[in-house]
């Protein structure tokens, strides 16, 4: 065993830090990236859009890395499971990130004027709850009692989120200025957005459970 | 021939391995946090050095329970006890070793009209019941302690994995060394008063004594066991009872390892007598009481909601069964061995209420009034003097001991027979003194060396069991059919 263990398990602890970089900086890249859509300027969201990819592909490594040290190396036998499913989750909202600046380029929706600071907003709380949610499974790996201080912010960002979104699509379905087709497109987005969120708030529920199993 | 009757020892011995390592080691395998083959070996190499470096403690109380006194039966009673307990490690019960050699040798006393001591009887007994007890308390403290500096200590969870692979090596390792101490007892306990070997120097300065010589084979067929039969009952161990977090695997292997030490350790012992405090009996103790005992422990203060009650009682009711079932396989045995095989399966033991038996009686504070009648009087066992005296636990006891007929005679071709490096140079000269003397019980040997030097005193001498052991060994020297 001796000091193999140990330096393997640092490298382990240190790549599961990686990829919850990856999904942080996701998030912020996803903000950057819809702001620069919002505002026309193409060049930053271009570079945005190329930039998320090349963030998901680095998270999905890691996270297959990590899977399979852990099996292969039989670490952390009695929470394993929790592990990697907290993992393929995360990763899930990275996914989602970047399919959401992904439509973006693909649809090119028109976004009326009156409406862009909600979406602003919205896309505030998305990323704000998924931030939470880095910091609360970092928390739940190296201090248990850390991670209710971090969960709260989850719950509070998607509660925001939901307001906002339905707040933004009763603006979209009262606009005469646009028609149906232009207001289903719309308001995809905003469920898209608003999914990130609530998908947040679902990795904090089972999070909540992983704790309680761990906690002696 | 002590070749082929220590077989029994061995076979006992790789039953216990088989079964009890699964205590020390099952939690950590069952939970994957330790392959099977390092525990395996790990415990194989610590049960050996438990056993030799001391295994004598407990094999006295076992001794005083019954002294079976021919090789046949000492091979009897434990291939009794092993197959007890080989059959219901086949039923996947981890069963107790020290019950079923309790059983094994109540038969024999059965068999050969002794008495079943009394006082060391409800010694063991009560160790049964305060064994999982202990162990339930000692785990709970444990867990809370080991709760709160997990809680503040902060550790990464890789870290704590880390760590508690190694509690698990060293808890484990400290286990096979408390279940080696405590247990080889049960192995190899009644070949003590029979292993023909002598003293065996190794390496210049490492030098073994016939019992640890025992010792020493009889862990190695323990580690045997191990190796071979254990892997099975390891599972059922760490998953059968509760479920189990490494953590608790830990704080269960720490608990039933301080059980077994507790139990086992003549120094704690001493330590204890020399503040004057209440000393804890050296018995053989049943790891897997321990185990199950620290297992529910914990299970009770997670609310006892997790708790597989039905495989528990099973657990129990098995240590019900087993010593039964080894009594009276022992019973059997004896019958076959003795009448068909014509192997004398014990010495017939005679005793005689002489005036010096009366006196010596009267002398430590016994109220001899109901030994007059039979004053000079010849038994040909321990129930029928039991039955015609009429006394109960513990008197009858002190009576069977001091009425017990065991002659010896000092003479010089004996005297040259003595391995002088067990004896210090006043005692040797003492026994020497006492050359062309007769006695006809033990103890008037042990006061005739007394008188000559206090060196054989028991008062005189630190280690608790070192003045009766060398008596043993001069009894076995010197006595005279």
């Amino acid at each position: 065993m001796g000091f193999s263990v140990l330096k393997r398990q640092v490298g382990i602890a240190k790549q599961i830090d990686d990829f919850l970089d990856q999904v942080s900086e996701a998030g912020l890249i996803f903000q950057t990236g819809a702001e620069a859509f919002l505002r026309d300027d193409l060049v930053v969201f271009n570079q945005k859009k190329e930039q998320i990819i090349k963030t998901e592909h680095k998270g999905d490594a890691l996270r297959r890395s990590l899977e399979e040290k852990l099996y292969r190396q039989t670490l952390i036998p009695e929470s394993r499971g929790d592990v990697l499913e907290l993992l393929e989750n995360t990763d899930a909202l990275l996914d989602r990130f970047k399919g959401a600046l992904w439509q973006f380029f693909l649809e090119k929706p028109v976004i009326c004027n009156a409406l862009k600071q909600d979406f602003l907003e919205l896309i505030k709380c998305s990323v704000n709850a998924v931030e939470s949610i880095v910091r609360s499974s970092r928390a739940f790996f190296k201090d248990l009692n850390a991670v209710a201080d971090h969960m709260h912010k989850v719950i509070y960002w998607e509660s925001e989120s939901d307001r906002v979104a339905s707040r933004l699509q009763a603006a979209i379905f009262e606009r005469n200025d646009i028609g149906l087709c232009h207001k289903i497109q719309l308001r995809d987005f905003v469920r898209h957005i608003d999914k990130i969120a609530d998908r947040a708030e679902d990795v904090a529920d089972r999070l909540g459970i992983y704790v309680i199993k761990r906690s002696l | 021939m002590f070749a082929f009757f220590l077989s029994s020892g061995l076979f006992l011995g790789w039953s216990l391995g088989a079964n009890d390592a699964s205590n020390v080691f099952g939690t950590a395998v069952g939970t994957r946090m330790i392959r099977f083959r390092t525990a395996a070996l790990i415990c194989s190499l610590f049960v050996i050095v438990g056993a030799v470096v001391s295994g004598a403690g407990a094999s006295h109380t076992l001794g005083k329970l019954g002294a079976v006194n021919a090789l046949a039966g000492a091979f009897i009673v434990t291939f009794s006890a092993g197959l007890s307990v080989y059959l219901m490690t086949l039923a996947r019960y981890p069963v107790s070793t020290s019950q079923a050699i309790v059983g094994a040798i109540i038969g024999w006393n059965f068999f050969s009209g002794s008495i079943t001591d009394a006082s060391s009887l409800t010694k063991i007994v009560m160790t049964w019941v305060l064994c999982p007890v202990l162990s339930a308390v000692i785990a709970v403290c444990l867990y809370k302690i080991v709760a709160f500096v997990i809680a503040h200590a902060r550790l990464h969870m890789f870290r704590l994995d880390t760590w508690t692979r190694y509690g698990l090596v060293l808890a484990g390792a400290f286990g096979s060394y408390a279940l080696g101490a405590n247990n080889i007892a049960n192995v190899m306990g009644v070949f003590v008063p029979v292993a023909p070997f002598p003293r065996l120097s190794l390496f210049g300065g490492l030098s073994l004594s016939p019992a640890q010589q025992l010792f020493l084979i009889g862990g190695i067929a323990i580690a045997v066991g191990v190796s071979t039969y254990s892997k099975k009952v390891m599972l059922t161990v760490g998953e059968g009872i509760v479920d189990l977090s490494p953590v608790s695997a830990f704080v269960v292997v720490c608990a039933h390892s301080i059980v077994l030490f507790l139990f086992a350790s003549k120094n704690l012992e001493l330590f204890l007598k020399s503040y004057g405090l209440p000393t804890i009996p050296l018995v053989p103790v049943s790891s897997s009481q321990a185990i199950v005992g620290a297992v529910i422990g914990i299970g009770l203060l997670k609310g006892g909601r997790g708790i597989r009650w039905r495989t528990v009682a099973g657990i129990a009711s098995g240590w019900v069964t087993t010593p039964i079932i080894a009594g009276l396989v022992s019973l059997i045995a004896l019958y076959f061995m003795q009448n068909v095989f014509q192997q004398p399966t014990y010495k017939p033991v005679h005793f005689r209420i002489s005036g010096a038996v009366i006196q010596q009686l009267a002398k430590n504070q016994m109220d001899t009034q109901a030994l007059m009648p039979f004053e000079g009087k010849l038994f040909d066992d321990a129930i029928s003097l039991k039955k015609a005296i009429g006394l109960k636990s513990p008197e009858i006891e002190r009576v069977l001991d001091t009425a017990r007929i065991e002659p010896t005679e000092i003479n010089s071709q004996k005297l040259n027979a003595v391995d002088r490096e067990r004896l210090t140079p006043q005692q040797w000269q003492a026994l020497q003194s006492l050359s062309g003397m007769l006695f006809s019980h033990r103890w008037q040997l042990a006061q005739a060396l007394a008188g000559r030097s206090e060196q054989w005193r028991p008062e005189s001498c630190p280690e608790p069991y070192q003045i009766t052991d060398q008596l043993d060994y001069l009894y076995r020297i010197f006595r005279t059919r």
